[in-house]
Protein backbone atom coordinates (compact mmCIF):
# COMPACT_ATOMS: atom_id res chain seq x y z
CA UNK A 1 0.00 0.00 0.00
CA UNK A 2 1.14 3.58 -0.62
CA UNK A 3 2.82 2.69 -3.71
CA UNK A 4 3.61 5.63 -6.11
CA UNK A 5 3.09 4.78 -9.79
CA UNK A 6 5.26 7.02 -11.78
CA UNK A 7 4.37 7.31 -15.55
CA UNK A 8 7.52 7.92 -17.50
CA UNK A 9 7.60 9.74 -20.61
CA UNK A 10 9.61 9.54 -23.51
CA UNK A 11 9.38 10.78 -27.65
CA UNK A 12 11.30 9.54 -30.72
CA UNK A 13 13.28 6.88 -28.51
CA UNK A 14 14.54 9.08 -25.25
CA UNK A 15 13.30 9.70 -22.16
CA UNK A 16 12.51 12.99 -21.30
CA UNK A 17 13.70 14.97 -18.42
CA UNK A 18 10.63 15.45 -16.23
CA UNK A 19 10.53 11.29 -15.68
CA UNK A 20 14.13 12.17 -13.85
CA UNK A 21 12.74 15.20 -12.74
CA UNK A 22 9.57 13.01 -10.93
CA UNK A 23 13.01 11.00 -9.27
CA UNK A 24 13.56 14.03 -6.88
CA UNK A 25 9.61 13.46 -5.59
CA UNK A 26 8.29 10.35 -5.79
CA UNK A 27 10.51 9.02 -3.70
CA UNK A 28 9.91 11.21 -0.30
CA UNK A 29 6.26 10.80 -0.67
CA UNK A 30 6.57 6.76 -1.13
CA UNK A 31 8.08 7.03 2.05
CA UNK A 32 6.06 9.25 3.82
CA UNK A 33 3.56 7.04 2.53
CA UNK A 34 4.84 3.77 3.61
CA UNK A 35 5.11 2.41 0.11
CA UNK A 36 7.31 2.31 -2.40
CA UNK A 37 8.11 3.89 -5.77
CA UNK A 38 6.95 1.90 -9.21
CA UNK A 39 8.01 3.44 -12.65
CA UNK A 40 5.69 2.68 -15.55
CA UNK A 41 7.30 2.75 -19.05
CA UNK A 42 4.95 2.07 -21.79
CA UNK A 43 5.59 1.89 -25.38
CA UNK A 44 7.19 -0.25 -27.87
CA UNK A 45 10.98 -1.21 -28.01
CA UNK A 46 11.92 -0.10 -24.86
CA UNK A 47 13.93 -2.07 -22.98
CA UNK A 48 16.80 0.54 -22.96
CA UNK A 49 14.27 3.39 -21.27
CA UNK A 50 13.13 1.02 -18.86
CA UNK A 51 16.65 -0.08 -18.19
CA UNK A 52 17.43 3.76 -17.40
CA UNK A 53 14.72 4.60 -15.11
CA UNK A 54 15.66 1.09 -13.06
CA UNK A 55 19.09 2.89 -11.90
CA UNK A 56 17.37 5.09 -10.23
CA UNK A 57 16.96 1.77 -7.42
CA UNK A 58 13.09 1.73 -8.78
CA UNK A 59 11.32 -1.49 -9.39
CA UNK A 60 10.35 -0.77 -12.79
CA UNK A 61 6.70 -2.56 -15.13
CA UNK A 62 7.43 -2.45 -18.66
CA UNK A 63 4.34 -2.50 -20.86
CA UNK A 64 5.99 -3.13 -24.30
CA UNK A 65 3.68 -3.30 -27.13
CA UNK A 66 2.98 -2.59 -31.02
CA UNK A 67 0.61 -0.96 -30.12
CA UNK A 68 2.45 1.87 -28.40
CA UNK A 69 4.42 2.49 -31.14
CA UNK A 70 3.55 6.33 -30.77
CA UNK A 71 1.65 8.41 -28.27
CA UNK A 72 -1.89 7.69 -28.48
CA UNK A 73 -4.03 10.03 -25.58
CA UNK A 74 -6.72 7.21 -25.68
CA UNK A 75 -4.53 3.90 -25.81
CA UNK A 76 -2.74 5.88 -22.59
CA UNK A 77 -6.05 6.84 -21.17
CA UNK A 78 -7.37 2.89 -21.58
CA UNK A 79 -4.10 1.11 -20.59
CA UNK A 80 -3.88 3.20 -17.01
CA UNK A 81 -7.18 2.93 -16.19
CA UNK A 82 -7.02 -1.13 -16.27
CA UNK A 83 -3.75 -0.79 -14.47
CA UNK A 84 -5.02 1.25 -11.93
CA UNK A 85 -7.24 -1.43 -11.00
CA UNK A 86 -4.81 -3.80 -11.04
CA UNK A 87 -2.21 -2.57 -9.53
CA UNK A 88 -3.84 -0.09 -6.73
CA UNK A 89 -0.89 2.69 -6.42
CA UNK A 90 -2.50 5.64 -3.71
CA UNK A 91 -0.91 7.98 -6.16
CA UNK A 92 -0.30 8.29 -10.16
CA UNK A 93 1.99 11.08 -10.80
CA UNK A 94 3.49 11.91 -14.44
CA UNK A 95 4.65 15.31 -16.21
CA UNK A 96 2.06 18.56 -16.86
CA UNK A 97 3.68 17.93 -20.26
CA UNK A 98 1.96 18.07 -23.84
CA UNK A 99 1.94 14.27 -23.27
CA UNK A 100 0.54 14.26 -19.25
CA UNK A 101 -2.33 17.28 -20.14
CA UNK A 102 -3.78 15.16 -23.21
CA UNK A 103 -5.21 12.17 -20.81
CA UNK A 104 -4.49 12.78 -17.04
CA UNK A 105 -7.88 14.95 -16.60
CA UNK A 106 -10.19 12.66 -18.81
CA UNK A 107 -8.76 9.49 -16.51
CA UNK A 108 -9.14 11.46 -13.48
CA UNK A 109 -13.02 12.09 -15.06
CA UNK A 110 -13.35 8.17 -15.87
CA UNK A 111 -12.40 6.95 -12.78
CA UNK A 112 -14.05 9.83 -10.34
CA UNK A 113 -9.95 9.60 -9.03
CA UNK A 114 -9.32 13.32 -7.33
CA UNK A 115 -6.20 15.44 -9.64
CA UNK A 116 -4.12 18.15 -8.99
CA UNK A 117 -2.46 19.27 -12.43
CA UNK A 118 1.01 20.87 -12.36
CA UNK A 119 1.62 20.79 -8.91
CA UNK A 120 5.15 21.93 -8.56
CA UNK A 121 5.55 20.03 -5.47
CA UNK A 122 3.85 17.20 -3.31
CA UNK A 123 4.11 16.42 0.51
CA UNK A 124 2.36 13.55 2.74
CA UNK A 125 1.42 15.21 6.04
CA UNK A 126 -0.71 14.16 8.67
CA UNK A 127 -1.99 11.44 6.39
CA UNK A 128 -3.10 13.87 3.92
CA UNK A 129 -1.60 14.27 0.41
CA UNK A 130 -0.64 17.68 -0.54
CA UNK A 131 0.28 19.33 -3.43
CA UNK A 132 1.56 22.78 -3.80
CA UNK A 133 1.06 24.92 -7.28
CA UNK A 134 2.22 28.17 -8.81
CA UNK A 135 -0.45 30.33 -10.29
CA UNK A 136 -1.97 33.77 -10.94
CA UNK A 137 1.71 34.62 -13.75
CA UNK A 138 3.52 32.89 -10.95
CA UNK A 139 3.12 35.04 -8.25
CA UNK A 140 0.73 32.80 -5.81
CA UNK A 141 1.07 29.86 -4.35
CA UNK A 142 -1.58 27.32 -3.51
CA UNK A 143 -1.65 24.33 -1.46
CA UNK A 144 -4.50 22.04 -2.31
CA UNK A 145 -5.13 18.99 -0.26
CA UNK A 146 -6.66 15.34 -2.02
CA UNK A 147 -9.43 14.20 -0.61
CA UNK A 148 -9.25 10.66 0.68
CA UNK A 149 -9.86 8.21 -2.45
CA UNK A 150 -8.15 4.84 -4.07
CA UNK A 151 -5.29 6.87 -5.91
CA UNK A 152 -4.88 10.38 -6.17
CA UNK A 153 -3.92 11.42 -9.76
CA UNK A 154 -1.23 14.35 -10.02
CA UNK A 155 0.78 16.07 -13.12
CA UNK A 156 4.44 17.76 -12.09
CA UNK A 157 5.86 20.86 -13.74
CA UNK A 158 8.73 20.14 -16.29
CA UNK A 159 11.60 21.74 -14.39
CA UNK A 160 10.17 22.74 -11.04
CA UNK A 161 12.72 20.22 -9.31
CA UNK A 162 16.08 19.23 -10.57
CA UNK A 163 16.57 15.39 -11.39
CA UNK A 164 18.93 13.67 -9.00
CA UNK A 165 21.69 11.10 -10.16
CA UNK A 166 20.58 7.51 -10.94
CA UNK A 167 21.64 5.74 -7.63
CA UNK A 168 21.14 1.75 -7.20
CA UNK A 169 20.11 -0.87 -9.30
CA UNK A 170 16.46 -1.78 -9.56
CA UNK A 171 14.30 -4.78 -11.55
CA UNK A 172 12.27 -4.67 -14.69
CA UNK A 173 9.51 -6.10 -14.37
CA UNK A 174 7.57 -6.72 -17.99
CA UNK A 175 3.67 -6.96 -18.12
CA UNK A 176 1.14 -7.69 -20.90
CA UNK A 177 -0.32 -4.60 -22.47
CA UNK A 178 -3.37 -4.27 -20.95
CA UNK A 179 -5.02 -2.88 -24.11
CA UNK A 180 -5.08 -5.66 -27.01
CA UNK A 181 -6.44 -4.03 -29.90
CA UNK A 182 -6.33 -0.32 -31.67
CA UNK A 183 -8.25 1.86 -31.18
CA UNK A 184 -10.28 3.62 -34.79
CA UNK A 185 -11.25 6.99 -33.88
CA UNK A 186 -8.22 8.60 -33.04
CA UNK A 187 -5.07 7.94 -34.92
CA UNK A 188 -1.41 9.06 -34.73
CA UNK A 189 -0.09 10.20 -38.31
CA UNK A 190 3.11 11.88 -37.92
CA UNK A 191 5.59 14.15 -36.28
CA UNK A 192 6.24 17.66 -38.27
CA UNK A 193 9.67 18.88 -37.05
CA UNK A 194 10.21 22.31 -35.99
CA UNK A 195 11.10 24.75 -39.11
CA UNK A 196 14.49 25.97 -38.92
CA UNK A 197 15.23 29.71 -39.30
CA UNK A 198 18.22 31.73 -40.72
CA UNK A 199 19.65 32.18 -37.22
CA UNK A 200 20.17 29.25 -34.75
CA UNK A 201 19.72 31.18 -31.28
CA UNK A 202 20.99 27.80 -29.36
CA UNK A 203 24.21 28.83 -30.48
CA UNK A 204 24.21 32.49 -30.02
CA UNK A 205 26.41 34.07 -27.41
CA UNK A 206 24.74 36.63 -26.73
CA UNK A 207 20.67 37.06 -27.10
CA UNK A 208 18.53 40.04 -26.74
CA UNK A 209 15.32 38.85 -26.02
CA UNK A 210 11.97 40.71 -25.96
CA UNK A 211 8.49 40.00 -24.62
CA UNK A 212 4.88 41.46 -24.23
CA UNK A 213 6.50 44.49 -23.10
CA UNK A 214 7.52 45.29 -26.81
CA UNK A 215 3.75 45.87 -27.08
CA UNK A 216 3.94 46.17 -31.25
CA UNK A 217 6.36 45.90 -33.43
CA UNK A 218 6.96 49.17 -34.67
CA UNK A 219 8.86 49.16 -31.39
CA UNK A 220 11.64 46.53 -32.62
CA UNK A 221 14.22 48.82 -34.43
CA UNK A 222 15.12 50.02 -31.16
CA UNK A 223 15.87 46.13 -30.11
CA UNK A 224 17.18 45.90 -33.58
CA UNK A 225 19.69 48.98 -32.61
CA UNK A 226 20.74 47.42 -29.36
CA UNK A 227 21.55 44.07 -30.75
CA UNK A 228 23.52 45.80 -33.86
CA UNK A 229 25.53 47.14 -31.16
CA UNK A 230 26.38 44.42 -28.78
CA UNK A 231 26.16 42.17 -32.21
CA UNK A 232 23.32 40.01 -30.72
CA UNK A 233 20.93 37.72 -32.38
CA UNK A 234 17.47 38.66 -31.79
CA UNK A 235 14.70 36.14 -29.32
CA UNK A 236 11.77 36.68 -27.99
CA UNK A 237 9.17 34.86 -25.62
CA UNK A 238 6.22 33.06 -26.48
CA UNK A 239 4.37 36.25 -26.56
CA UNK A 240 6.26 37.66 -28.84
CA UNK A 241 6.38 35.02 -31.13
CA UNK A 242 2.53 34.79 -30.87
CA UNK A 243 1.93 38.09 -31.61
CA UNK A 244 3.91 37.62 -34.97
CA UNK A 245 6.86 40.41 -33.31
CA UNK A 246 9.34 37.82 -33.75
CA UNK A 247 9.69 34.41 -35.89
CA UNK A 248 8.93 31.44 -34.16
CA UNK A 249 12.06 30.04 -34.68
CA UNK A 250 13.66 32.18 -32.35
CA UNK A 251 11.23 31.50 -29.44
CA UNK A 252 12.84 30.83 -26.50
CA UNK A 253 11.04 28.44 -23.42
CA UNK A 254 9.53 24.81 -23.60
CA UNK A 255 8.00 25.09 -26.67
CA UNK A 256 10.85 26.35 -27.98
CA UNK A 257 14.40 26.52 -27.57
CA UNK A 258 16.58 26.01 -24.81
CA UNK A 259 19.06 28.64 -25.26
CA UNK A 260 22.51 28.75 -22.92
CA UNK A 261 24.58 32.30 -24.68
CA UNK A 262 26.99 33.86 -22.32
CA UNK A 263 24.54 36.92 -21.78
CA UNK A 264 20.93 37.00 -22.01
CA UNK A 265 19.33 40.42 -21.84
CA UNK A 266 15.45 40.10 -21.25
CA UNK A 267 13.49 43.38 -22.08
CA UNK A 268 10.13 43.28 -21.09
CA UNK A 269 9.66 39.58 -20.22
CA UNK A 270 8.04 38.93 -17.13
CA UNK A 271 9.40 35.36 -17.15
CA UNK A 272 6.61 32.20 -17.00
CA UNK A 273 8.42 29.15 -16.29
CA UNK A 274 8.35 27.71 -19.34
CA UNK A 275 10.51 31.12 -20.24
CA UNK A 276 12.60 30.43 -17.50
CA UNK A 277 13.12 26.48 -18.24
CA UNK A 278 14.36 27.61 -21.79
CA UNK A 279 16.92 30.55 -20.84
CA UNK A 280 17.84 29.96 -16.93
CA UNK A 281 20.84 28.32 -17.80
CA UNK A 282 22.57 31.37 -19.49
CA UNK A 283 25.84 32.86 -18.08
CA UNK A 284 24.61 35.97 -17.00
CA UNK A 285 21.15 37.13 -17.00
CA UNK A 286 20.05 40.82 -17.79
CA UNK A 287 16.43 41.86 -17.20
CA UNK A 288 14.79 44.99 -17.04
CA UNK A 289 10.82 45.04 -16.67
CA UNK A 290 8.47 47.76 -15.49
CA UNK A 291 7.04 45.16 -12.85
CA UNK A 292 8.94 45.12 -9.82
CA UNK A 293 7.12 41.50 -9.34
CA UNK A 294 8.21 40.01 -12.42
CA UNK A 295 9.37 36.36 -11.89
CA UNK A 296 12.10 37.17 -14.76
CA UNK A 297 14.34 38.73 -11.77
CA UNK A 298 14.41 35.26 -9.19
CA UNK A 299 17.13 34.29 -12.26
CA UNK A 300 18.53 37.65 -13.01
CA UNK A 301 21.86 38.88 -12.00
CA UNK A 302 21.12 42.71 -13.07
CA UNK A 303 18.19 43.71 -12.91
CA UNK A 304 16.33 46.90 -13.57
CA UNK A 305 12.92 47.81 -12.99
CA UNK A 306 11.82 50.50 -15.67
CA UNK A 307 10.01 50.79 -18.71
CA UNK A 308 12.14 49.39 -21.32
CA UNK A 309 11.60 51.91 -23.95
CA UNK A 310 13.41 54.61 -21.44
CA UNK A 311 16.26 52.18 -20.85
CA UNK A 312 17.23 50.78 -24.06
CA UNK A 313 17.66 53.84 -26.39
CA UNK A 314 20.39 55.27 -23.20
CA UNK A 315 21.66 51.78 -22.98
CA UNK A 316 22.33 51.14 -26.80
CA UNK A 317 23.95 54.79 -27.21
CA UNK A 318 26.24 54.00 -23.99
CA UNK A 319 27.25 51.02 -25.16
CA UNK A 320 28.22 52.04 -28.67
CA UNK A 321 30.37 55.21 -26.89
CA UNK A 322 31.99 52.40 -24.39
CA UNK A 323 32.90 50.03 -27.42
CA UNK A 324 33.93 52.71 -29.56
CA UNK B 1 -20.10 22.71 -38.98
CA UNK B 2 -21.52 23.61 -36.02
CA UNK B 3 -19.05 24.52 -33.15
CA UNK B 4 -18.99 25.58 -29.85
CA UNK B 5 -16.61 28.17 -28.16
CA UNK B 6 -15.73 27.81 -24.36
CA UNK B 7 -14.04 31.24 -23.41
CA UNK B 8 -13.12 32.99 -19.73
CA UNK B 9 -13.33 35.77 -18.15
CA UNK B 10 -9.53 36.00 -16.20
CA UNK B 11 -8.09 38.80 -14.51
CA UNK B 12 -4.75 39.70 -16.25
CA UNK B 13 -2.52 39.30 -13.68
CA UNK B 14 0.57 39.58 -15.86
CA UNK B 15 1.94 42.82 -14.64
CA UNK B 16 -0.41 43.47 -11.39
CA UNK B 17 0.54 43.29 -8.19
CA UNK B 18 -1.14 39.91 -6.51
CA UNK B 19 -2.89 39.91 -2.97
CA UNK B 20 -4.42 37.11 -1.28
CA UNK B 21 -7.40 38.36 0.52
CA UNK B 22 -7.73 37.76 4.67
CA UNK B 23 -9.62 34.51 4.00
CA UNK B 24 -6.38 33.37 2.55
CA UNK B 25 -8.23 31.56 -0.12
CA UNK B 26 -8.88 34.29 -3.14
CA UNK B 27 -7.00 36.95 -4.00
CA UNK B 28 -7.98 40.90 -3.78
CA UNK B 29 -8.78 41.51 -7.39
CA UNK B 30 -10.61 44.76 -7.17
CA UNK B 31 -7.61 46.23 -9.03
CA UNK B 32 -7.43 43.38 -11.75
CA UNK B 33 -8.20 43.98 -15.42
CA UNK B 34 -10.15 41.20 -16.70
CA UNK B 35 -10.61 39.99 -20.08
CA UNK B 36 -10.73 36.86 -22.31
CA UNK B 37 -7.73 34.14 -21.52
CA UNK B 38 -5.45 34.36 -24.11
CA UNK B 39 -5.98 31.30 -25.30
CA UNK B 40 -9.73 31.18 -25.34
CA UNK B 41 -9.11 34.42 -27.90
CA UNK B 42 -7.45 32.61 -30.46
CA UNK B 43 -10.05 29.45 -29.75
CA UNK B 44 -12.71 32.31 -31.11
CA UNK B 45 -10.97 33.19 -34.14
CA UNK B 46 -10.17 29.57 -34.75
CA UNK B 47 -13.93 28.75 -34.66
CA UNK B 48 -14.99 32.58 -36.70
CA UNK B 49 -12.17 31.05 -39.50
CA UNK B 50 -13.60 27.84 -39.58
CA UNK B 51 -17.24 29.19 -40.05
CA UNK B 52 -15.88 31.22 -42.96
CA UNK B 53 -14.01 28.27 -44.96
CA UNK B 54 -17.16 26.12 -43.92
CA UNK B 55 -19.95 27.68 -43.02
CA UNK B 56 -22.02 26.78 -39.92
CA UNK B 57 -22.71 28.47 -36.58
CA UNK B 58 -20.60 29.58 -33.65
CA UNK B 59 -22.49 29.22 -30.23
CA UNK B 60 -20.69 30.81 -27.28
CA UNK B 61 -20.28 29.09 -23.71
CA UNK B 62 -19.24 30.84 -20.60
CA UNK B 63 -19.41 30.41 -17.04
CA UNK B 64 -19.00 34.11 -15.60
CA UNK B 65 -20.58 37.16 -14.30
CA UNK B 66 -22.77 39.85 -15.63
CA UNK B 67 -19.43 41.72 -16.10
CA UNK B 68 -18.32 39.35 -18.49
CA UNK B 69 -20.95 39.81 -20.92
CA UNK B 70 -18.31 42.45 -22.44
CA UNK B 71 -16.14 39.70 -23.65
CA UNK B 72 -19.09 37.74 -24.71
CA UNK B 73 -20.72 40.02 -26.86
CA UNK B 74 -16.99 41.09 -28.23
CA UNK B 75 -16.48 37.47 -29.50
CA UNK B 76 -20.37 37.99 -31.19
CA UNK B 77 -18.65 40.77 -32.98
CA UNK B 78 -15.99 38.85 -34.50
CA UNK B 79 -18.52 36.47 -36.12
CA UNK B 80 -19.76 34.22 -33.08
CA UNK B 81 -23.63 33.88 -33.65
CA UNK B 82 -24.54 33.51 -30.09
CA UNK B 83 -24.34 32.72 -26.31
CA UNK B 84 -25.01 31.03 -23.38
CA UNK B 85 -23.46 32.42 -19.97
CA UNK B 86 -23.83 30.50 -17.08
CA UNK B 87 -24.17 32.44 -13.58
CA UNK B 88 -24.30 30.30 -10.66
CA UNK B 89 -21.96 31.06 -7.42
CA UNK B 90 -22.50 27.27 -6.15
CA UNK B 91 -19.64 26.19 -8.94
CA UNK B 92 -16.37 25.10 -7.51
CA UNK B 93 -14.63 27.06 -9.50
CA UNK B 94 -10.99 26.08 -8.42
CA UNK B 95 -11.81 22.47 -9.90
CA UNK B 96 -11.26 22.73 -13.23
CA UNK B 97 -13.06 18.82 -13.48
CA UNK B 98 -16.31 20.36 -11.93
CA UNK B 99 -16.33 23.26 -14.30
CA UNK B 100 -16.37 21.00 -17.02
CA UNK B 101 -18.67 19.25 -15.51
CA UNK B 102 -20.81 22.35 -15.76
CA UNK B 103 -19.93 22.77 -19.46
CA UNK B 104 -20.71 19.65 -20.41
CA UNK B 105 -24.35 19.99 -18.75
CA UNK B 106 -24.77 22.81 -20.77
CA UNK B 107 -23.75 21.28 -23.96
CA UNK B 108 -26.09 17.92 -23.45
CA UNK B 109 -29.04 18.80 -25.62
CA UNK B 110 -26.66 20.61 -28.09
CA UNK B 111 -25.47 19.75 -31.87
CA UNK B 112 -21.92 20.01 -32.11
CA UNK B 113 -19.26 18.72 -34.34
CA UNK B 114 -16.57 20.83 -32.66
CA UNK B 115 -15.99 22.48 -29.17
CA UNK B 116 -13.27 24.56 -28.92
CA UNK B 117 -11.78 25.65 -25.25
CA UNK B 118 -8.07 27.81 -24.35
CA UNK B 119 -5.44 25.04 -23.96
CA UNK B 120 -4.83 26.61 -20.56
CA UNK B 121 -5.84 29.49 -18.22
CA UNK B 122 -3.94 32.69 -17.18
CA UNK B 123 -5.00 32.48 -13.86
CA UNK B 124 -4.74 29.06 -12.92
CA UNK B 125 -3.17 27.01 -15.86
CA UNK B 126 -4.31 23.82 -15.45
CA UNK B 127 -4.86 22.63 -18.98
CA UNK B 128 -7.31 19.91 -17.90
CA UNK B 129 -10.67 21.40 -18.75
CA UNK B 130 -11.12 20.85 -21.96
CA UNK B 131 -9.74 17.53 -22.06
CA UNK B 132 -12.22 16.53 -19.02
CA UNK B 133 -15.48 18.13 -20.76
CA UNK B 134 -14.33 15.69 -23.82
CA UNK B 135 -14.54 13.04 -21.31
CA UNK B 136 -17.81 14.08 -20.16
CA UNK B 137 -19.46 14.13 -23.42
CA UNK B 138 -18.39 10.60 -24.37
CA UNK B 139 -16.12 12.17 -27.68
CA UNK B 140 -13.03 12.39 -28.81
CA UNK B 141 -10.20 15.49 -27.80
CA UNK B 142 -6.86 16.42 -28.66
CA UNK B 143 -4.90 19.16 -26.33
CA UNK B 144 -2.54 22.19 -27.24
CA UNK B 145 -3.68 22.42 -30.70
CA UNK B 146 -1.45 24.22 -32.84
CA UNK B 147 -3.65 23.73 -36.87
CA UNK B 148 -6.86 22.33 -37.46
CA UNK B 149 -7.93 21.35 -40.72
CA UNK B 150 -11.20 19.94 -40.88
CA UNK B 151 -12.06 16.91 -43.06
CA UNK B 152 -15.06 14.67 -44.11
CA UNK B 153 -16.49 13.22 -40.81
CA UNK B 154 -12.74 14.29 -38.89
CA UNK B 155 -10.58 16.86 -37.90
CA UNK B 156 -6.93 16.87 -38.33
CA UNK B 157 -5.33 18.28 -35.02
CA UNK B 158 -1.70 19.66 -35.21
CA UNK B 159 -0.66 19.15 -31.52
CA UNK B 160 2.39 21.46 -29.87
CA UNK B 161 5.19 19.13 -28.14
CA UNK B 162 8.05 20.73 -26.33
CA UNK B 163 10.83 21.64 -28.64
CA UNK B 164 8.37 23.30 -31.53
CA UNK B 165 7.70 19.54 -32.78
CA UNK B 166 4.22 18.98 -33.67
CA UNK B 167 2.34 15.53 -33.60
CA UNK B 168 -0.43 15.32 -36.45
CA UNK B 169 -3.66 13.15 -34.77
CA UNK B 170 -6.70 12.34 -36.63
CA UNK B 171 -10.26 12.41 -35.15
CA UNK B 172 -13.74 11.09 -35.94
CA UNK B 173 -15.73 14.28 -35.22
CA UNK B 174 -17.66 15.22 -33.09
CA UNK B 175 -14.16 16.25 -31.03
CA UNK B 176 -12.97 19.06 -28.43
CA UNK B 177 -10.11 21.11 -29.28
CA UNK B 178 -8.12 22.77 -26.73
CA UNK B 179 -6.45 25.49 -28.67
CA UNK B 180 -2.64 27.04 -28.05
CA UNK B 181 -2.04 30.65 -28.59
CA UNK B 182 -0.42 31.44 -31.61
CA UNK B 183 -2.41 29.50 -33.53
CA UNK B 184 -3.67 32.50 -36.04
CA UNK B 185 -4.06 36.14 -35.53
CA UNK B 186 -7.35 36.89 -33.50
CA UNK B 187 -8.85 39.76 -35.45
CA UNK B 188 -10.21 43.23 -33.92
CA UNK B 189 -13.91 43.03 -34.20
CA UNK B 190 -15.45 45.59 -36.89
CA UNK B 191 -17.69 48.21 -36.20
CA UNK B 192 -20.60 47.05 -37.82
CA UNK B 193 -19.91 43.54 -35.95
CA UNK B 194 -19.98 45.49 -32.44
CA UNK B 195 -23.51 46.79 -33.53
CA UNK B 196 -24.63 43.60 -34.35
CA UNK B 197 -23.69 41.88 -31.86
CA UNK B 198 -25.97 43.93 -29.86
CA UNK B 199 -28.63 42.04 -30.82
CA UNK B 200 -27.68 38.77 -30.77
CA UNK B 201 -28.77 36.16 -28.72
CA UNK B 202 -27.51 35.64 -25.62
CA UNK B 203 -29.21 33.44 -22.74
CA UNK B 204 -28.05 33.63 -18.94
CA UNK B 205 -28.88 30.26 -17.55
CA UNK B 206 -28.11 28.68 -13.59
CA UNK B 207 -27.49 25.16 -13.01
CA UNK B 208 -31.08 24.41 -12.47
CA UNK B 209 -32.02 25.47 -15.87
CA UNK B 210 -29.23 23.58 -17.28
CA UNK B 211 -30.39 20.33 -15.02
CA UNK B 212 -27.18 20.00 -13.30
CA UNK B 213 -27.24 19.17 -9.80
CA UNK B 214 -25.39 21.53 -7.69
CA UNK B 215 -24.37 19.30 -5.16
CA UNK B 216 -22.21 17.29 -7.94
CA UNK B 217 -20.52 20.74 -8.95
CA UNK B 218 -20.05 22.67 -5.69
CA UNK B 219 -17.25 22.58 -3.40
CA UNK B 220 -18.30 20.32 -1.19
CA UNK B 221 -18.59 18.33 -3.95
CA UNK B 222 -15.12 18.81 -5.25
CA UNK B 223 -12.07 15.91 -4.57
CA UNK B 224 -9.85 18.56 -3.96
CA UNK B 225 -8.97 20.86 -1.14
CA UNK B 226 -7.62 24.82 -1.85
CA UNK B 227 -6.01 25.14 1.27
CA UNK B 228 -4.72 28.16 1.20
CA UNK B 229 -2.91 30.95 -1.25
CA UNK B 230 0.33 32.39 -0.10
CA UNK B 231 2.66 34.65 -1.76
CA UNK B 232 5.87 32.42 -2.31
CA UNK B 233 9.48 34.17 -1.30
CA UNK B 234 11.11 34.40 -4.40
CA UNK B 235 14.76 34.20 -3.63
CA UNK B 236 16.38 36.54 -6.17
CA UNK B 237 20.40 37.09 -6.32
CA UNK B 238 20.18 39.83 -8.59
CA UNK B 239 21.79 43.52 -8.04
CA UNK B 240 19.58 46.03 -8.46
CA UNK B 241 20.91 48.88 -10.17
CA UNK B 242 18.60 51.70 -9.29
CA UNK B 243 18.54 56.27 -10.14
CA UNK B 244 17.11 57.18 -13.41
CA UNK B 245 16.36 55.38 -16.78
CA UNK B 246 19.29 57.17 -17.96
CA UNK B 247 21.68 56.39 -14.93
CA UNK B 248 20.40 52.48 -14.48
CA UNK B 249 21.48 52.53 -18.41
CA UNK B 250 24.82 53.81 -17.58
CA UNK B 251 25.41 51.86 -15.04
CA UNK B 252 24.47 48.82 -17.03
CA UNK B 253 26.51 49.92 -19.66
CA UNK B 254 29.16 50.07 -17.88
CA UNK B 255 29.23 46.42 -15.98
CA UNK B 256 28.73 44.52 -19.59
CA UNK B 257 31.86 46.38 -20.99
CA UNK B 258 33.67 46.13 -17.99
CA UNK B 259 32.98 42.36 -16.99
CA UNK B 260 33.57 41.75 -20.99
CA UNK B 261 30.09 40.62 -21.33
CA UNK B 262 29.73 42.38 -24.58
Amino acid sequence: MGDILVLAEHRQGVLRDISFEMMAIAPKVAEAMGGEVKVLVIGSGIDELAKKMSEYGVKVIAVDDQLFEDFNAEKYQKALSALLDDLKPAVLMTGQTAQGVDFMPALAVEKNLPYVAEAIDINYEDGTLKATRNIYSGKVNATVAFKPADTCLVTIREGAVEAPEPAASGDVEKMDSPLKEDIPYRKFVEYIEAEVGDVDITQSEILVSVGRGLKEDKNLPDIEELAKAIKADIAGSRAATDAGWIPHDRQVGTSGKTVKPKLYLALGISGAFQHLAGMKGAKTIVAVNKDPEAPIFAVADYAIVDDMFKVVPALTEKLKELKG
Amino acid sequence: MKTVVCIKYVPDTSEAEVKVNPDGKTVDDSRFSFDINDADNYAVEESVLIKEDKGGEVDVLSIGPKQSEVMIRMAMAKGCDRATRVEDDRIAEHDPLLVAKVLAGALKEKEFDLVFTGCWGDDFNHMSTGVALAEYLGVNHASMVKKVEVLDGKVRAHRELEGGLMEVVELELPAVLTIQTGINEPRYAPIRGIRQAQKKELNVVSLDDLGVDPAEVSVDASQVVLENLYIPEVESAAEFIEGEPEEKAEKLASILTKGGLV
